[in-house]
């Protein structure tokens, strides 16, 4: 069967169960537009590319699946570069399509021509410049399985428009051949069986779960883990969910700012478990410093994550469910040949007296100023357990992260790794269409909102009942806290304006709901208008505290010895 | 010389591997001391041998970053104390006839070879170790160095010279 390149592809993508993609046509990329209108696969049209890459972002942390975005060349995928590096930095697979000026003028610096595969190459896990139509759907193939497979990450795949013009004859690949890419999934035997007696021996054990433990679908081999063991877990910002906050031995966020238990427990520790997480700075502070008496088990399917900023006494490469299931058999026939664990009870009662001398602490006073920490606890009690969150990165990143109940692993979306501001809208809009059936919130800033705001369009023309909730504080609120923190409140360029834009008519205009809320007394009724929007976007201005800071904060380069409480536990905070 | 690794990298010969390979190590700011490509009896495949300042560089996590590029097939790590190391260097020589024999001398006791010769200079092509050919740069440069060019280093594994049934086996860690 003969085909066009640009039908190959399409065809390709279809052969990989592709139901929707992401993407905004151009000139390079026009030749796979036109058969794109007799597919079966469902397309969005975007308002500009980056919110194509977050979508496709936010489908694939919603659904396990890879998303897909599409966009033409030069400048489409330069704006495509920031999910890309979002997606690297957090492991997760989307599969993005450029289109290229054609294969016999690339180097002329032609129209919208860029060296995408160049630009590129450090933030994909591989990238392909086609330059025969025949190879078409051999590297779709391939792009799909590196994208999932191992360690998941975002692929590029670059096609020059007279490739996509060239006849082709058709064939699907019966499997991929890529000599240099075999990860390893089953975690060593005699590893495995260490680090059981490891765990056998710790007094003061933590497990410290990262977003692996999602990508790998590890939630009920962690919780069965936790359960055998009785060793309790942190859930790193990228983890959250990975076990539900309401579980007796979840900690909740370690870290920057975690809570004052998950970040003490780990430095207090003499055995972290470390499940497909990968010692990032903002976990650990200070390194040198970070868990000073504590061996490390480290499972990550990724061998460089192993020993890459902390050594591990037993490394273990491998998927981390495979990994955790062989783990919990080791440890339960440890337990019968030697009768039991060390008695871990004393450091569980250590625990749950910091849990109760240290919670997370903040005061909304009748008639004052609405704290964005109560807006966001009220939106949990008012959304269903399922419910899939996003956010964007700041102030509100972390205060939902802190006091969102996850009850369900992947309903948590947000930018861990890269830190992108603007990541909220069109990833909750990437959820939603991969999750229809769920209700989806995003949990934005005014900082954020104004940087990818323009999706709601696209989610309005869609029909896409995405609920943003914008915790309007008129500041880039992370840098102003710093800036008063750490530069003696010398407020350097953080001051937005509460009501420039007008958010209600900004969304209005935009063909969603628009809505403001000034006072505590409004939010439940607030929220509870929106949830019963079910035909459109809706956006709730919150107009929060501007005052209000994120803590325990443990301070950048300082020892998570030193965590600062906040002003809710006396002067200092200490 | 810094103190340095050695890795033979198979790879892929496929457009932008270098590319890949470069870049991995600018990204990661890993210090490359040399490197030299070059194609094996293979023609799928080409080698690299590059050579990596050991102190920017943890040699495992190179080894561990390098092999996440998919074309690259195959890294074989090279003890300096372990390994056969050559490089090339072409050297042009100020050789007027005053010097012209003090040169040709040195030539001759590094037994490097004369590849070609103008009216006030030479070409010397000089082989080995690079430390040799560390030494005969010194000991031209009072001459006048007009242009100098190496290859980068390349090397293989020393062979053993026990039988094979003879070889000690690597004791199995624990």
């Amino acid at each position: 069967m003969k085909l066009t390149g640009a039908q190959a592809l399409i065809k390709s993508l279809e052969m990989e169960q592709v139901e929707v993609m992401f993407g905004l046509p151009g000139g390079a990329i026009l030749p796979v537009y036109d058969p794109l209108i007799d597919s079966s696969i469902r397309h969005i049209l975007v308002r500009h590319e980056q919110g194509a890459g977050h979508m496709a972002s936010g489908y694939a942390h919603a659904t396990g699946r890879p998303g897909v975005a599409m966009v033409t060349s030069g400048p489409a995928a330069t704006n495509i570069v920031t999910p890309l590096c979002d997606a690297y930095m957090d492991s997760v697979p989307i599969v993005v399509i450029t289109g290229q000026v054609a294969y016999s003028v690339i180097g002329t610096d032609a129209f919208q021509e860029a060296d995408t595969v160049g630009i590129t190459m450090p933030i994909t896990k591989h990238n392909w410049l086609i330059s025969d139509a025949q190879d078409i759907p051999r590297v779709v193939r391939e792009a799909f399985h590196v994208a999932t497979s191992g360690r998941p990450g975002p692929v590029l795949v670059d096609l020059p428009k007279d490739v996509a013009n060239t006849p082709m004859d058709w064939y699907w690949p019966e499997k991929v051949d890529l000599p240099g890419y075999k990860p390893n999934v089953k975690g060593h035997p005699r590893q495995i069986k260490d680090a059981a007696r490891l765990i056998m021996e710790a007094q003061r054990p933590v497990i410290y779960a990262g977003g692996g433990i999602l990508k790998s679908g590890a939630s009920r081999a962690l919780r069965e883990l936790a359960e055998t063991t009785g060793i309790p877990v942190v859930t790193t910002l990228m983890g959250r969910g990975g076990i539900p906050d309401e579980h007796p031995l979840c900690l909740g966020m370690p870290g920057m700012h975690g809570n004052y238990t998950a970040v003490t427990s780990m430095q207090k520790s003499d055995l972290l478990i470390t499940l497909g997480a990968r010692f990032d700075d903002r976990v650990t502070g200070k390194v040198a410093t970070f868990a000073p008496d504590a061996k490390v088990i480290h499972v990550d399917i990724d061998p460089a994550e192993l020993g890459k900023v902390r050594r591990a006494d037993v490394p273990i490469v491998g998927d981390v469910r495979a990994v955790i299931e062989e783990l919990s058999k080791a440890i339960k026939a440890e337990q019968q040949k030697t009768g039991g664990a060390s008695d871990i009870s004393p450091w569980l009662a250590q625990i749950r007296a910091w849990q109760a001398d240290y919670p997370l602490r903040y005061t909304q006073e009748d008639g004052g100023p609405l704290k964005p920490q109560f807006v966001i606890e009220q939106l949990r009690e008012n959304t269903p357990d399922d419910c899939i969150l996003a956010s964007g990165v700041g102030q509100h990143q972390m205060w939902a992260s802190q006091l969102w109940k996850f009850k369900h692993p992947n309903t948590w979306i947000n930018s861990g790794g890269l830190g992108t501001m603007g990541y909220a809208v069109p990833a909750a809009i990437g959820a939603k269409v991969g999750r229809p059936d769920r209700m989806v919130w995003a949990i934005d800033g005014d900082g954020c909102f104004q940087m990818t705001a323009q999706e709601l369009v696209t989610a309005s023309a869609e029909r896409i009942p995405v609920k943003i909730a914008i915790l309007n504080n008129a500041y880039l609120g992370m840098v102003r806290q710093w800036q008063e923190l750490f530069y003696e409140e010398r407020y350097s360029e953080v001051y937005l304006s509460p009501d420039l834009p007008d958010y209600v008519k900004w969304a209005e205009a935009m063909g969603c709901v628009g809505m403001r809320v000034d006072t505590a007394d409004d939010v439940v009724t607030t929220i509870e208008k929106a949830n019963e929007i079910d035909d459109r976007p809706v956006v709730i201005d919150f107009r929060t505290d501007w005052r209000e800071k994120v803590y325990p904060m443990v301070p950048a380069g300082a020892s998570n010895d030193d965590i600062i409480l906040g002003p809710e536990f006396g002067e200092g905070g200490h | 010389m810094i103190a340095h690794h050695i890795l033979t990298v198979t790879v892929e010969n496929k457009p932008g591997v270098l590319s890949r390979v470069a870049g991995l190590f600018s990204r990661r700011a890993f210090n490359i001391v040399s490197l030299a490509v070059s194609p094996t009896d293979d023609e799928r495949f080409s080698r690299m041998t590059i050579v990596v300042d050991a102190e920017t560089a943890p040699l495992e996590q190179v080894v561990k970053q390098l092999n996440k590029l998919i074309p690259v097939i195959k890294i074989t790590e090279v003890a300096p104390a372990e390994g056969v190391e050559r490089e090339l260097m072409l050297v042009i020589v100020k050789a007027a006839a005053e010097t012209r024999s003090q040169v040709t001398e040195l030539t001759a006791i590094f037994e490097a070879k004369i590849v070609d010769v103008g009216y006030e200079a030479m070409t010397i092509m000089v082989a080995g170790e690079p430390d040799k050919l560390d030494a005969f740069s010194d000991l031209v440069k009072p001459f006048g160095i007009v242009e100098l060019q190496r290859t980068g280093r390349i090397a293989l594994p020393k062979l053993s010279r026990q039988p094979t049934r003879l070889r000690a086996v690597k004791a199995v860690r624990a």
